[in-house]
């Protein structure tokens, strides 16, 4: 075989696109290179579906618009009858939300998104929140089943072993944080210990601003 | 971020501690003494153990829960260090091929772009991150003219997740067999050369080698090729089928060999019978801790619990040495185990001794399928907090890390 030009390797098809596990950039939203999505619409459009959802309380809001715009959130998934490691991860956050205190809800918002919305309706999540204790500024989301689980696939709370993806009872135990309008996203393990979620969560907020350089280290977290 | 000198003999305050990062605006001086292990403990008398010299080191971001995203945006670079042996001229010392002219460092990574061109990349992943197109120094399948002599690559894998197994292919030829020499692993000169025809090398580990294209035609081209397979973040396939025909697998680069001929001041591997003593690894250890890498709901954990910069899991006693055990309950999953500070080195894999491969200082070890590995340390000189983790970036931001520390004391935790 002759020696392949530069072109024609670029032009070449990669081996491991073709067997999948890459990560999906398409959007149909993507425009021209000179009318390009910001990187925050990029996110958006990679991770965040508009999809239309139902609170705790019944109130129908959008995903995009109503719960992640311009915030700092948790994210995490659960179902209301699961024994797993639910139970704990609740009580785990709870606890979370009594150390950050009256920030929830105005600095930051807490969402728990079910993955058995047929069965967890408004009234249930209700009497979820009402069982555990949970406080003001962390809404329970349920909705119609194909928008809750675009939004879990695109929220990345999946298994790529196709059997556990479907088994409900061995669902992703993260915690995402993330500060929107800076793009800082990341994840910890809902069972960690809730100061260590805490602090985490805080290093997403937007710090103080500064009028000098500080010669220390981390100075602020 | 924060900003780790991976393998350096460096004093906990300035390792790029994961917890230790700073914000937009602010800096951190490290100190990189750049002293040799031992200096202040077992071989005081010559400033440490020549034998533990370090080569092909590289630095890059370690800010916990970020790292992934962070190094893959291009936070990452060689750090090379020369000595008596390892010069750098090649009319002197181990007499290896000149730098920086015919000695060539060579980041491997690979990367996604999206339909604008734009680097992508997925910030909600869990188990992995693949790309599909494959950078060397930035690069898309570069290509490099060489003269027809000896050259020195020193390869760094920065992933985020991706295992290679690299051939140098002829794809006018492609069942010929093309070796070469493995003169270090994880940047660590080896005991004496090994003859191979492929090397694997996982995240954030180094092989540096030696390739004779004086052994090749005028106007050969050779491509580093990768023949594994691995299809997700879990890790290459297990073998025996995990090897891609030559020719079809990932082609990295090219090199050409066009250049004229030109003089030859390096010494052939073929005539070298050692470099380095291995250190002693028979002294009994002081303790032999176990580790078990699991998944558990999609997050990552050793011996059941999460990363958390604020826990001490154990403390190794300074001027110390300990065993200690990996081993790997995640099924399909494979994991490139890195431990900061001391270097290692591979006691046993699934209770069996050290294959010539392996018989080498490591600061990574790939812990495969199913694997149980043993390693060997030595913990010298500085006390202070370090991390061990899977290198695996997306893994090591989603929890599989765990904080230890080297004090005067030390502890007795076995399973920490």
């Amino acid at each position: 075989m002759s020696r392949m030009t530069r072109r024609e390797w670029l032009a070449r098809p990669a081996i491991a696109s073709a067997l999948g596990g890459v990560l999906t950039a398409a959007s149909s939203t993507a425009k021209t290179a000179s009318n390009a999505l910001t990187p925050r619409e990029r996110i958006r459009a990679r991770h965040f579906p508009n999809v239309p959802l139902r609170t705790h309380d019944g109130k129908a809001v959008r995903f995009y618009d109503d719960l992640i715009k311009g915030r700092i959130v948790t994210i995490n998934v659960m179902y209301a009858t699961c024994e797993g490691i639910c139970p704990s991860i609740t009580a785990n956050l709870v606890k979370v939300q009594k150390l950050l205190g009256t920030r929830v809800g105005r600095d930051i918002f807490m969402y728990s998104i079910t993955i058995k919305p047929k069965e967890d309706t408004p009234s249930v999540l209700r009497d979820y929140i009402t069982t555990h204790g949970i406080g003001p500024g962390w809404t329970y989301v349920t909705g119609e089943a194909d928008d809750v689980e675009l939004l879990r696939r695109k929220l990345g709370f999946t298994n790529p072993n196709p059997k556990l993806d479907q088994d409900t009872s061995q669902h992703i135990g993260n915690v995402r944080y993330g500060n929107e309008p800076l793009m800082l996203w990341a994840a910890c393990p809902a069972q960690a210990d809730p100061e260590w979620i805490v602090k985490s969560i805080s290093w997403v907020i937007r710090p103080e601003p500064r009028t000098t350089i500080s010669p220390t280290k981390g100075a602020s977290t | 971020m924060t900003t780790h000198l991976h393998n350096g003999h460096t004093p906990s305050e300035s390792d790029g501690f994961p917890c230790d990062f700073f914000e937009h605006g602010h800096w951190y001086d490290q100190h990189y003494p750049n002293q040799l292990a031992g200096c202040l403990s077992t071989h005081q008398a010559t400033g440490g153990d020549i034998n533990e010299a370090l080569s092909t080191l590289w630095y890059h971001d370690h800010r916990v829960d970020f790292t992934s995203q962070n190094v893959y945006k291009g936070l990452a670079g060689f750090y090379l260090l020369f000595n008596e042996f390892d010069t750098g001229d090649e009319s002197t010392g181990f007499h290896f091929p000149s730098f920086p002219q015919f000695d060539i460092p060579m980041v491997l990574a690979d990367k996604v772009f999206d339909e604008e061109g734009r680097l992508a990349f997925d910030l909600f992943n869990l188990d992995g991150i693949l790309g599909d197109r494959y950078t060397v120094n930035g690069k898309i399948q570069p290509f490099f003219q060489v003269h027809p002599r000896r050259y020195r690559f020193r390869w760094l894998n920065v992933g985020p997740s991706r295992f290679y197994e690299l051939f140098l292919t002829n794809r006018d030829d492609p069942r010929a067999r093309n070796p070469f020499w493995l003169i270090a692993n994880d940047g660590n000169v080896r005991p004496a050369p090994l003859q191979i025809e492929s090397v694997q090398i996982g995240v954030a580990e180094r092989v540096d080698v030696i390739v004779d294209f004086s052994e090749f035609p005028a106007g050969t081209s050779l491509y580093l090729e990768n023949r594994l397979k691995q299809i997700d973040g879990r890790g290459p396939l297990p073998p025996p089928d995990n090897i891609l025909p030559p020719g079809t697998g990932n082609l990295l680069m090219r090199f050409d060999v066009v250049l004229p001929p030109i003089s030859e001041g390096s010494q052939d591997p073929a005539t070298i019978l050692k470099y380095y003593d291995q250190p002693d690894a028979t002294e009994p250890p002081r303790a032999i801790r176990t580790f078990k890498f699991d998944r558990l709901n999609g997050q990552w954990s050793i011996n059941g619990q999460f990363m958390d910069c604020e826990t001490t899991r154990f403390r190794v006693q300074k001027n110390s040495v300990e065993h200690w055990v990996l081993t790997n309950l995640s099924g399909d999953w494979t994991h490139p185990i890195h431990i900061h500070f001391e270097e290692h080195q591979i006691v046993s894999r699934n209770r069996i001794g050290p294959t010539p491969f392996d018989v080498c200082r490591k600061d990574v070890t790939r812990l495969r399928q199913d694997e149980r590995v043993e390693l060997f340390f030595r913990f010298r000189d500085f006390v202070g907090r370090y991390p061990l983790h899977c290198h695996n970036t997306v893994h090591e931001d989603h929890a599989m890390m765990l904080r230890w520390e080297i004090t005067e004391s030390g502890d007795a935790i076995l399973v920490p």
